[in-house]
């Protein structure tokens, strides 16, 4: 495929060389924060994960669009990242499930990417230098780099309320009700709930009296975009239903949860981006390999009302948080799993248990 | 919880003698788990037969035994040193059988060994068919339908439960005669009819077809907590029905969706909880239907194996050193990562680059066997190459096999056909491209390069559409390079195509220009090589293990250093010829020369050894060993020096003939130890007959010829038997020994042909020319190892005598040291004459003299300055580190220093035992082949025993290469006309050891004409008319060990129908008078004196 050469500046000058795919916008600039992702499979799913609004996804595995789109992996109704980056995207998917190349999916999302890249450099550099903002495109090399020394990162902005639901619905028939808070919430994720209740998605603006007439037997906060710290709304229905009804927190449902029982969240040098981190379940002791995607965490010490229940083993970074008091818990990382390995499903029967019993294990 | 404290001593099982299916991936693993379990404090008692191996050297592990992989032999060892467990998991097929049989006979049980890694149920598990089938039945997983008929109606029946199509199997048939796809049941009838008929036991296999599905393998781990991880996935290139083995692999998975990828990955852990494998690493192969992704489960292996090197050294994440760490009671997050330190090592490695393994073969050495690759593994080695993409790695990965190869493309045996193909010629090369083959990939070159679309080539092939794809992505560039002016092109087109793997070489062959001149354009452009980082991690953390390959991005990540350094070339790919020895030698330069203050570099392209183990050197570039690579090596390497750190040289005598014919491309100044030159005098007929006459030392008179008609001259002169061979090639490559002007117009006339035995070596031209001698008949031939320093001092290592008389490939030679029938003023003379070819030649570290004595008269063959394949052999027999010595010597370190040091006895030792190399053939795998012996190398690895006599040395050591004398029973001789009078010696040791004996009638009737008795007469095969038929008697068990000499010339028919008898039937053939008078001397004296086991600990105290 004859590509048109691209460029792509971080906001620190750094440029690479490359060639345009996926969307071009007319101005032949596009931008964001730039992150990368270290899974070897399932760039759909991560390019449709809400939790990547605002940002641009590096991927370091070379090959991306190797095994084709098909709508089924879809994490969204649409992807909400502002990019992608890649070594190289494949023109010819191969797999039966496949119904469109990469390529002809982010047209059709208007997702610009910049393929030929050095990510491997990239990497290293975002590695070093922490998710820099920036911005790429086929636009004269000045242009890209006036508009990468202005790109913005993701702190401090809300980008949950752009991608919630606007209106609440319910799938699946179980015998117990899921209140499920969409701050960005991905399809695996409703597909595991839903799999064990019944569940109602509800929007992220929902109050805790909105929730609490839907008397559900008990509140899953969602995965999400951005920065927890621009959430204070959010924070505080968390904080109003805390003891009234079990809750179960994934990723920034985690921080939302951490930062109600009196935590605070810092951000990451890079963040966790991939489908390899080995979690330890301080309350079993086994290790699980983890999909992980934040940039966000909760800051030791911090927690006065809960305790930390699961530890990421690269970094010591705090993976799961508990209170049996109030009858919550929640994760860092994507039990569901999607991309990523399932071995840590048993959250959500963790949570059934919670529901049907009042009880958790809790070191 | 930290490492077990109940256990202080664990017994580690080695796999033996390299074989096709077994070969010096092994050595990483046991290396590597040694040397972890003695870090942990535990005494490491090892046992493998291999003396060519890093794990058998004396400081690898406490007790070192170099003894038969024999259950009587492994049950003595363990009564002398009561070792508390025994580990099984990484010595191959080779280790977990012995081990199997150990429990069965309640050894272990008996003497209070734990198996530890895998349990012997879990064992049982995995490798019994049934027990495997029904352990998935109760995980709900799938493995391929199948049972045995004995009747057709039989089949019928198992195939209407099974489905369609419908492999059918013969049993007990070598060579997959009478095996077939059947469509439906009116194929099946025919199919099944045949097999049945083909099958010496009338029973069939009749099985699912799962041809032409994918092929996947994935590499897991597995704690006693639980804990699991999938270190590696892999994807095969060739579709199910080549052995993986045999099969282009990938790695990681290149066309799984995340969904399908991790519910194979959930069902590769639910294997290895039912198999009940509680610790370690094992594999799980799965087939998955392109249409549909339907799953079924191949099988799974309880060990390390050759995939998990492959997966080791693709990811960076050391397996069974982790493995060792796991079977001794830690858990994954107790082992850090060695890459990242910072890391624990229970996470799964992911990576950012794409890893091909290419398999080597060499059917080429073995004529009879048809080049067609199936469910049984052909490949005697096989090279890997990271490229950032799959073009890259692919490209690299053929340039890495040695074969002329420059990339996907260039010349091939199939380029004849793409200027022009017509449809027919399509169909017949689709059809070609549709079987495996060693030479698959040239005829989808052939068929891309001449339009042929990638759909029909799909269609044809059932290779996967992507992998189709990017072959054409390749091809595509090619014809860009060729139709375009390279002078026009711009920095970013160089980088694009580059970055596809082309190297200068190849683009200049493909634009008929010079690598110079493109490298000259290219650089213009500003584009030049880089080397990035294999770190288990794809950058994510800091990586402090360098490991490095090349590809052409925007940065590189060598580390500059203040210290000296030493580039040290490996031997690229296993064959036959070279092999595990030359990696052996390079590990030990590598490691004496980082214990002498060097930083040392290793390059070379073969996953499977210890020398591409990264904590091997301080260094490890995993390349192809071609000039054009090595080149921006050493660039690389000397951009990295600071503070007056130079490259010392480069290292090219250690890794055979791979790193020696790089050497002429190198800066002499840069080459450590012998000059270039003086391996071009030993090699050059004219300058090395010169040297020897100079010297004094007699060779069998010859001379060189690039014609028939110069070849006929020669041979007149120096007059018939003569002996044929090529220069610059390895293990008597190509090489005949012929007695007649026939057979030398036969002989030249291969040699010369385009596309004959030499195509892909050179060929033949006036600077290498062939080679021809005066072939001395029945003369003995011996083997010498020296070493010589840069002040002339030198030293003889060893002095091998060959058990087989000369024209037999010393590589395929029995040799024994110290030698046993040499006068003591042949031997002076021997070590007299290499002193002084070493002198002449200006040896720089190792020389290898070939001798052959006949009448007390000696004579020069050859000399190799340059490592030997015995060289390791020497090592374990005399205790010296030759190897060490010799890098250190090229260094500049003096023999004297190394005796000052006390590394290097005063004078050759004089040992008390004997020791004797065997060499292990592959005649098993190729039913097709004669398995006689000839002065062409064919034995894939080798054996050693060590004993207080040559006949329990030689015993031991036919034990060890799996042919086992016999005590009592009946011997049938067969003997040439020649042979006669030595086989009248041989005939009576035996009836006097109590044998009684069979012989053909000409044989018997000399032996009764010398009054030896004869029991059993055999007449020629296929008449019965007086006897017995040989291959009757053979198939009968009334025969316990067969001595068949072939005779000189002439019809071998018989010979051939006899040996293949005995491959079939698992009798001891012996094809030489030499091993059976060698094999009389062996039950001798086994009988007279009994064996017993004794480390390299105790010989060398």
């Amino acid at each position: 495929m004859k590509r048109q050469p691209a460029v792509l500046v971080l906001k620190d000058g750094t440029t690479f060389e490359g060639y345009a795919a996926g969307y071009q916008p007319e101005s032949g600039i596009s931008t964001g924060e730039f992150v990368f992702n270290t899974a070897l499979s399932g760039y759909q799913e991560v390019i449709t994960d809400p939790s990547y609004a605002g940002q641009v996804i590096a991927f370091t595995y070379p090959h991306i669009g190797n095994y084709g789109v098909t709508p089924i992996d879809d994490e969204a109704i649409r992807p909400w990242c502002a990019g992608v980056v890649a070594r190289d995207f494949t023109d010819v998917p191969s797999n039966w499930r496949s119904e469109e190349s990469i390529e002809a999916m982010l047209i059709r999302h208007q997702v610009p990417a910049i393929v030929g890249i050095d990510t491997r450099r990239l990497t290293r550099h975002l590695r070093n230098f922490g998710a820099l903002p920036g911005a790429f495109g086929t636009a004269p090399v000045a242009a890209i780099e006036a508009a990468a020394r202005v790109a913005v990162g993701t702190d401090g902005t809300d980008y949950v309320s752009r991608v919630s639901t606007p209106t609440a619905f319910t799938r699946g028939d179980g015998d117990l009700h899921i209140v499920a808070f969409d701050y960005g919430i991905k399809t695996t994720m409703v597909n595991q709930l839903v799999d064990r209740f019944r569940v109602t998605v509800v929007p992220s603006s929902t109050s805790a009296d909105e929730v609490r007439a839907l008397r559900p037997d008990g509140v899953f906060l969602s995965n999400g975009p951005g920065d927890p710290a621009a959430l204070p709304k959010e924070i505080a229905v968390v904080n109003s239903l805390l003891g009234e009804v079990p809750i179960f927190g994934i990723c920034l449902g985690h921080q939302l949860l951490s930062s109600a029982l009196g935590g605070s969240t810092y951000k990451l040098p890079f963040g966790h981006h991939g489908s390899n981190h080995p979690v330890k379940d301080l309350t079993t002791s086994r290790v699980e390999i983890t999909a992980q995607n934040h940039n966000y965490a909760v800051t030791p010490d911090s927690l006065q009302r809960a305790v930390v229940t699961h530890v990421n083993l690269n970094d010591g970074v705090i993976e799961g948080v508990a209170s049996a008091a109030e009858r919550c818990f929640s994760v860092q990382y994507h039990p569901e799993a999607g991309p990523g390995p399932h071995d840590a499903r048993y959250l959500f029967d963790r949570f059934e248990t919670l529901l049907r019993h009042g009880t958790m294990e809790v070191a | 919880m930290p490492r077990r404290t109940d256990i202080s001593s664990i017994l580690v099982i080695g796999s033996g003698p390299i074989v096709i299916g077994q070969a010096c991936e092994f050595d990483y693993s046991g290396t590597q788990a040694c040397q972890v379990l003695r870090e942990e404090g535990y005494k490491v008692i090892l046992i493998n037969s291999n003396p060519a191996t890093i794990m058998t050297d004396p400081t690898t592990a406490d007790v070192t035994y170099i003894e038969p992989l024999d259950p009587d032999v492994v049950t003595d060892i363990i009564r002398k040193e009561r070792p508390d467990a025994l580990l099984p998991t990484l010595g191959g097929q080779t280790a977990l059988n012995l081990t199997m049989e150990l429990v069965r006979r309640g050894v272990l049980e008996e003497l209070g060994v734990e198996v530890i890694g895998a349990k012997p149920e879990a064992i049982a598990t995995a490798e019994d068919r049934e027990q495997f089938k029904a352990a998935m039945a109760d995980i709900g997983l799938e493995v391929p339908r199948s049972g045995f008929a004995h009747s057709v109606a039989e089949a019928v029946v198992i195939a209407q439960e099974i489905g369609y199509p419908i492999i059918i199997r013969p049993s007990y048939i070598l060579g997959g005669a009478g095996t077939g796809i059947a469509a439906d049941a009116e194929q099946l009838v025919v199919l099944a009819g045949e097999g049945i008929a083909a099958s010496p036991v009338r029973e069939i296999l009749v099985e699912r077809s799962i041809a032409g599905w994918k092929e996947y393998e994935l590499e897991v781990m597995r704690d006693r907590n639980d804990n699991c991880v999938i270190v590696c996935s892999i994807e095969n290139f060739d579709p199910m029905g080549v052995h993986t083995g045999d099969s282009i692999t990938v790695a990681p998975a290149q066309t799984l969706s995340d969904v399908e990828y991790q519910e194979m990955r959930d069902d590769a852990f639910a294997v290895l909880r039912r198999v009940g494998v509680e610790t370690g690493g094992s594999n799980v192969q799965f087939a998955v239907n392109p249409e549909n992704g339907e799953r079924l489960v191949i099988e799974m292996n309880p060990r390390v194996s050759r995939s998990s090197a492959l997966a080791s050294k693709a990811t960076g994440f050391p397996i069974a050193k982790i493995a060792a760490r796991l079977a001794v009671g830690y858990t994954l997050d107790e082992i850090p990562n060695d890459i990242t330190r910072a890391t624990p090592a229970s996470f799964e490695p992911v990576i950012d680059y794409v890893v091909t393994k290419i398999p080597r073969w060499a059917f080429e050495k073995l004529p009879g066997a048809e080049a067609i690759l199936g469910t049984r593994m052909q490949s005697v080695g096989e090279v890997m190459a990271i490229g950032r993409t799959f073009p890259e790695s692919l490209q690299k990965a053929l340039r890495s096999l040695e074969q002329s190869w420059l990339g996907f493309g260039g010349d091939h045996p199939y380029s004849e056909f793409i200027e022009g193909m017509d449809d027919a010629t399509a169909e017949r090369l689709l059809l070609r491209a549709g079987i495996g083959a060693p030479d698959r990939l040239f005829v989808l070159h052939a068929l891309l390069r001449a339009g042929v679309s990638s759909e029909r080539v799909v269609a044809a092939t059932r290779i996967d559409p992507w992998f189709v794809d990017q072959l054409q992505i390749i091809v595509d560039a090619e014809i860009e390079i060729a139709s375009t002016d390279l002078a026009t092109w711009d920095r970013r087109t160089w980088r694009r195509i580059k970055q596809l793997g082309f190297s200068d070489t190849q683009i200049a062959s493909i634009v008929n220009s010079t690598r110079k001149d493109i490298a000259q354009l290219r650089e213009a452009q500003g584009v030049l090589p880089t080397f990035k980082t294999v770190d288990t991690c794809a950058a994510e953390f800091d990586a402090t293990t360098p490991y490095h390959y090349s590809t052409w991005e925007d940065d590189s990540e060598v580390v500059t250093s203040p210290k000296d350094r030493v580039i040290i070339l490996g031997s690229g790919p296993n064959r036959i010829g070279q092999g595990i020895e030359f990696d052996y030698c390079c590990v030990h330069a590598s490691l004496a020369l980082r214990a002498d203050g060097y930083e040392t570099v290793m390059v070379n392209c073969n996953p499977e050894t210890v020398s591409t183990d990264y904590t091997t050197s301080d260094r490890l570039y995993f390349e192809p060993l071609t000039s054009e690579d090595l080149d921006n090596i050493i660039r690389a390497e000397q951009a990295a020096c600071v503070d007056g750190a130079v490259v010392k040289g480069v290292i090219v005598s250690l890794g055979g003939q791979t790193p020696l014919k790089l050497a002429g491309g190198l800066d002499p100044a840069l080459i450590l130890g012998t000059p270039v030159a003086s391996i071009d005098q030993a090699e050059d007929r004219k300058q090395w007959s010169a040297i020897c006459d100079e010297l004094g030392i007699a060779q069998p008179p010859g001379n060189t010829a690039t014609t028939l008609e110069e070849a006929r001259a020669v041979a007149q002169v120096v007059g018939y038997p003569v002996l044929v061979r090529p220069s610059y090639v390895l293990g008597g490559r190509a090489m005949e020994i012929v007695y007649d002007d026939d057979s030398l117009k036969r002989v030249m006339t291969g040699l010369l042909s385009a596309h004959g035995a030499l195509a892909r070596e050179g060929g033949v031209s006036a600077d290498r020319p062939v080679l021809i001698d005066r072939f001395l008949e029945d003369a003995v031939e011996v083997d010498v190892d020296a070493l010589r320093d840069a002040t002339g001092d030198s030293y003889i290592a060893g002095v091998m005598e060959h058990v087989e008389e000369a024209g037999v490939h010393s590589g395929d030679s029995a040799c024994a040291l110290p030698p046993q029938n040499l006068s003591p003023a042949i031997i002076e003379e021997i070590r007299n004459s290499a002193r002084r070819l070493a002198e002449r030649l200006s040896v720089v570290g190792l020389l290898n003299v070939q001798f052959a004595v006949k009448d007390e008269e000696l004579f020069v063959l050859e000399a190799n300055p340059r490592a030997s394949r015995t060289v390791p052999f020497v090592a374990k027999a005399t205790g010296v580190p030759l190897a060490a010595i010799a890098a250190r010597v090229m260094l500049g370190t003096t023999l004297a220093d190394l005796r000052a040091e006390g590394i290097l006895p005063a004078d050759t030792p004089e040992p008390t035992y004997v020791s004797v190399k065997e060499a292990v053939l592959p005649f098993n795998r190729f039913p097709g082949v004669d398995t006689i012996l000839g002065p062409e190398m064919r034995s894939t690895g080798e054996v050693m025993g060590i004993g207080e006599s040559f006949g329990i040395a030689f015993a031991k050591a036919q034990l060890a290469s799996g042919l086992r004398l016999p005590d009592s029973g009946q011997v049938f001789l067969s003997l040439a006309d020649r042979d006669k009078a030595a086989g009248l010696k041989l005939a009576r040791q035996l009836r006097e050891l109590g044998f009684t004996l069979a012989a053909t009638i000409g044989t018997a009737d000399f032996l009764r004409s010398n009054d030896v008795a004869v029991e059993t007469l055999v007449s020629k095969v296929g008449l019965r008319d007086v006897a017995h038929d040989a291959v009757e008697l053979i198939g009968s068990d009334q025969v316990q060990l067969v001595v068949n000499t072939p005779s000189g010339r002439g019809a071998r028919a018989d010979g051939a129908k006899i040996r293949s008898a005995c491959m079939t039937h698992n009798v001891p053939c012996l094809t030489t008078m030499a091993a059976g008078l060698a094999a009389a001397r062996g039950i001798a004296d086994t009988r007279a004196q009994g064996w017993r086991v004794t480390s390299l600990q105790e010989l060398h105290s």
